[in-house]
């Protein structure tokens, strides 16, 4: 999906988890998440330490769309 | 090789009769002889081989720690001496894919043994170690378990007693790109113009180098002032309405959902749920927003670092769906945002 909005002309961030999966497809922007029941979150951590947490990979993935990249990347 | 041959078999939590998507963060264990699927594979190898253990490993643990569940697993593997290793089959199942495909590749390249999978030819895993590791081709689930456990017990019997091998299609597994050497009664200039013959005159053909398919998209140039653009949240994580309105499944899904998001801060966890098969929903049920971020980019909204959200965000639930129908949705997708002005999508996927 990623890769199809992207052919559209629409810059696409992919949070993922399992990162080769992503590479597979042809993401171009990839931001690495926390693990696949919960990509953006911790259940081990408090709510707002969670907040905190999601609130950096999604920064992590705005600073990505600002970002010249030549192929795939890693964020 | 006299005697009986030693198997070792890898199985995820799921086949390994661990538990379901609650236990897919099992660790690497090990069980002397067959277990589950393995019954199948043993009667099918008969007197030739033993399955004299099976290695297990939870699909999320392996997955999440790639590197160090691969190496406790190819420990546990070489604990029992193998002459070869069966893995799966995984079918379309991507994490499972994956991890066959990893360890079957260690395998080969550690132990210096033969290593045999099978998955459906969509199943990620393919793409990423199908030039590494013999991968039987399979059907999408487990309907198709006898088959694949004849032919990948066929293949790998051939492969550990060093027997020369039929092309991809004649041993049923998907091609590796090796090329061999082989004589033919007619020249290269003959069979051309034969092809092209049957080609102009519409009949069927097939060629005898096809051409691997590169399909990348070029990266879209970065955008200046993200603080004007209008961002859209995608996810194949299934998270939807409560009750599911539009009865999207949570396996192989036909369809996506868009669904309104004006004026809603927050997902609730009474008001929004996931429905996706292929992992533990339990934790995105209690909140949501752990895989849909709409709390932190409505903060972020409402600080001006990004123009607005889009007010529509799409579900689907990327567990054994086809590729042609994500292209399908993307396509569809993409031409809500293209007409709509949105300038970029965060996609998150479990």
């Amino acid at each position: 999906m990623a890769k199809e909005i992207e052919r559209a002309g629409v810059l696409t961030v992919h949070i993922c988890t399992i990162v080769p999966i992503s590479k597979t497809v042809g993401a171009n922007r990839i931001v690495p998440a926390v693990a696949i029941p919960h990509p953006l979150g911790d259940p081990t951590k408090s709510r707002e330490e969670e907040k905190v947490l999601r609130r950096k990979l999604v920064e992590r993935a705005l600073g990505a769309m600002k970002t010249k990249v030549d192929g795939q990347r890693i964020f | 090789m006299d005697g009986t041959l030693r198997v070792v078999h890898y199985l995820n939590q799921f086949f390994g009769q661990i538990g379901g998507e609650d236990k897919a963060g099992t660790e690497p264990l090990k069980r002397d002889g067959p277990v589950g699927p393995g019954l199948l594979f043993q009667g099918i190898l008969g007197h030739e081989a033993e399955i004299v253990g099976t290695v297990i490993c939870g699909d999320n643990y392996f997955n999440e720690h790639l590197e160090a569940a691969k190496e406790a697993v190819l420990a546990l593997i070489e604990g029992y001496g193998p002459d070869f290793v069966l893995a799966g089959p995984a079918f379309n199942a991507g994490r499972y894919g994956i991890a066959c495909g990893a360890i079957c590749a260690a395998v080969a390249e550690c132990l210096g043994i033969p290593a045999v999978t099978g998955m459906f030819p969509e199943n990620p895993g393919v793409e990423l170690y199908k030039k590494s590791v013999y991968i039987v081709k399979t059907k999408a689930s487990s309907i198709g378990m006898k088959d694949a456990a004849q032919n990948m017990v066929a293949l790998a019997m051939k492969v550990a007693r060093g027997e020369t091998l039929g092309t991809p299609d004649e041993e049923g597994c998907i091609a590796r790109g090796i090329r061999r050497n082989c004589f033919t009664t007619e020249t290269g200039a003959v069979r051309a113009v034969e092809m092209l013959v049957r080609k102009v005159k519409g009949d069927s053909f097939s060629t005898e180098y096809p051409m691997p398919v590169f399909d990348r998209v070029e990266p879209v140039v970065p955008l200046e002032n993200l603080s004007e653009a209008t961002v859209a949240l995608v996810t194949s994580g299934g998270i939807v309405p409560k009750g599911n309105p539009d009865h999207m499944e949570s396996s192989g899904a036909s369809k996506y959902g868009k669904y309104d998001i004006r004026g809603v801060g927050q997902l609730s966890p009474e008001s929004y749920e996931a429905v996706h098969g292929g992992y533990d929903p339990a934790y995105a049920n209690e909140d949501p927003h752990r895989v849909l971020p709409l709390d932190v980019i409505r903060d972020l909204e409402r600080e001006g670092v990004i123009g607005e959200l889009y007010p529509h965000f799409y579900a689907t639930a990327g567990n054994g769906t086809s590729v042609a129908n994500a292209r399908h949705f993307a396509q569809e997708i993409a031409e809500d945002l293209v007409r709509d002005g949105v300038r970029a999508v965060i996609i998150s996927s479990t």
